[in-house]
């Protein structure tokens, strides 16, 4: 009975985190359960290449938005990361302590701001500036790209911050004695040590890109049409269930819902990657520091 | 002719201006949305729009329906995500070693920190308002969100009791005390302070949320009161205030409301987190 007793905790705990991991599951379960038959009865080809979306006439084919997602990832990738790993070498490597001590907590301020504000921001700033300046409508790729890349900033600058940091020192201190300067320790040493947190950053970054709904919304311009520029309105996966949800029902809605499937696998392929790439990093890291 | 390379010395004040350049123009565009959104805002908050209910759709009146709406869904996520999170990061950390098990834990947890907030909306919506029949309600949203802000509470809890020092457990275990009464007086004293930041992330993660919530609590103006009532909260009112161009002036409001709240909510983990090091140190 004593026994029972002790072990009892530890029973119930790991009930807990099974119950916590069953989430998983359950979400899988039930958005594919509810998507899946429309895919199967349109066929995957034509509901994953089809280019025309018009429920009222039962067409659902998701290739545009597939591209639009793309597009608009893409855009904040290109824009945000290198941003984003300037920023984290700024803060592992330059900042003097008073900076980091204000840039660390601005950067988490930076993640804590709502979504909807982000996207009204670009709508109020953005979207004006694209379309007086640059042409095209303003609701663009573009102006979800450059939101975006604000968004998913505090992902990038904060996983690939932790890998510069959890460096060795005497890989810096080696270079600097050999004689390099400080940016090519970071260039030639550093960078290259820390890439699998960096890249595990980037494809974080990427797949919160991908994901983000309402900042999106308000400014991509929502059109399900292939973008000939990067000044074009596009649709993207989320903003299409974002937008519909609200009023779809039947077909309608399960398509939504196999729309949220496709988007699940990407998003769990980029996810399953990053931490592939993490774990192999430490893995990799602590069989060197068993050799030296 | 070959293209000049730049001295050494010359790369490295180019790479340190390009550096500096970026973190600074972070630093602008931070300023320069909050500023923005206080600028606007700050006017619009007074007594009356906080305590008064929305009228003719949000157009006039306050906002006091949607503040108790976003705490009341914010209250039933962390009540419910709290033992769940704390449980799981014990049994990581206390009660296993590393094996398949909490690989597959590791991996489910990580996997839900990624999934984007509208897949949590689309779940919520199909298993919680439709299939255990909740409705749009304050508890199919709250629940949804407990979903969501679950992995934060789990890694940062795991964090938290990691960091406590092995000779804590060691010295407990010393004075004849068992593994439960060790983790129950000394393991999570010396971590609460780390579990509690997590909590505070994972309020502000709630109150910021709105893909998540527009699906599975409604977006009824009127005032809620049982757990069943469908709700707007603050971030979903100022989406739709903004977008459909309702009112310029309360979406404003609404929004500065809402920075302000996650400031608050910040700056307290930031606190705690510097007394928690600082703690720390002096042992």
């Amino acid at each position: 009975m004593k026994k029972f007793k002790e072990n009892l905790p530890g029973h119930i705990f790991l009930l807990l985190a099974l119950s916590s991991i069953s989430a998983l599951a359950l979400i899988t379960g039930f958005i594919v359960v509810r998507g899946a038959p429309i895919i199967t009865d349109v066929g995957l080809k034509d509901f994953a290449f089809g280019m025309s979306w018009a429920p009222s006439l039962e067409e659902y084919g998701i290739f545009p938005m597939i591209i639009g997602t793309v597009a608009v990832s893409l855009g904040a990738a290109l824009i945000g990361v290198p941003i984003g790993i300037c920023c984290s070498i700024f803060l592992s490597e330059f900042a003097p302590p008073f900076i980091t001590a204000i840039f660390r907590p601005a950067i988490q301020l930076l993640a804590g701001i709502p979504s909807v504000v982000y996207g009204f921001w670009g709508l109020i700033f953005i979207v004006p500036f694209i379309r007086d300046y640059l042409g095209g409508p303003g609701l663009s790729i573009l102006a979800a790209s450059i939101i975006l890349a604000i968004m998913i900033l505090p992902t990038v600058i904060s996983i690939s911050e932790v890998s510069l940091l959890a460096l060795p020192k005497q890989y810096k201190e080696g270079a600097l004695a050999l004689g390099l300067t400080h940016w090519q320790t970071i260039r030639i040493v550093m960078l290259p040590a820390a890439k699998s947190g960096i890249v595990a950053a980037v494809i974080l970054g990427i797949g919160r890109a991908i994901g983000e709904t309402m900042a999106v919304i308000m400014i991509v311009g929502n059109a399900v049409a292939m973008p000939e520029s990067i000044l074009d309105p596009v649709r993207t996966l989320t903003t299409n269930i974002g937008i519909e949800m609200g009023y779809a029902t039947g077909v309608h809605q399960e398509a939504l819902f196999a729309t949220g499937i496709v988007l699940f696998i990407v998003i769990m392929i980029l996810n399953a990657t990053a931490q592939y790439i993490v774990s192999s990093g430490k893995q990799a890291r602590g069989k060197e520091r068993q050799k030296s | 002719m070959k293209p000049m390379k730049p001295s050494a010395r010359t790369s490295e004040y180019l790479a340190k201006g390009m550096i500096w350049a970026a973190a600074m123009s972070v630093m602008i565009v931070l300023v320069a949305i909050i500023v923005y959104i206080l600028i606007k805002g700050l006017p619009v908050l007074n007594f009356s729009f906080l305590t008064q209910n929305p009228y003719n759709m949000g157009r006039s009146g306050g906002i006091a329906s949607t503040i108790v709406g976003t705490l009341y869904i914010t209250l039933v996520a962390i009540l419910i995500a709290v033992p769940f999170g704390i449980g799981t990061a014990f049994y990581l950390a206390e009660y296993t070693r590393e094996n398949i098990i909490t690989r597959i834990i590791r991996f489910s947890a990580e996997s839900l920190a990624g999934i984007p907030s509208i897949i949590y909306g689309l779940f919520g919506f199909i298993f919680f308002v439709i299939y255990l029949g909740m409705g749009w309600s304050i508890l199919a949203g709250g629940l949804t969100l407990a979903f969501m802000v679950l992995p934060t509470i789990i890694r940062t809890s795991e964090e938290a009791i990691r960091a406590v020092p092995q000779i804590y457990r060691e010295a407990s275990y010393s004075l004849g005390a068992t593994k439960w009464q060790t983790i129950i007086k000394t393991v999570f004293p010396s971590a609460i302070q780390g579990i509690v930041n997590g909590i505070i992330l994972s309020v502000g993660r709630c109150i910021a949320e709105t893909a998540a919530v527009i699906f599975t609590a409604g977006s009824v103006l009127s005032m809620p009161f049982s757990l069943f009532d469908s709700t707007r909260t603050m971030a979903v009112h100022f989406y739709i205030l903004a977008s459909e161009g309702v009112s310029m002036e309360n979406a404003y409001g609404t929004a500065a409301l809402l920075i302000i709240l996650i400031f608050v909510v910040n700056v307290g983990v930031n606190l705690l987190v510097s007394r928690f090091i600082n703690k720390n140190q002096k042992r």
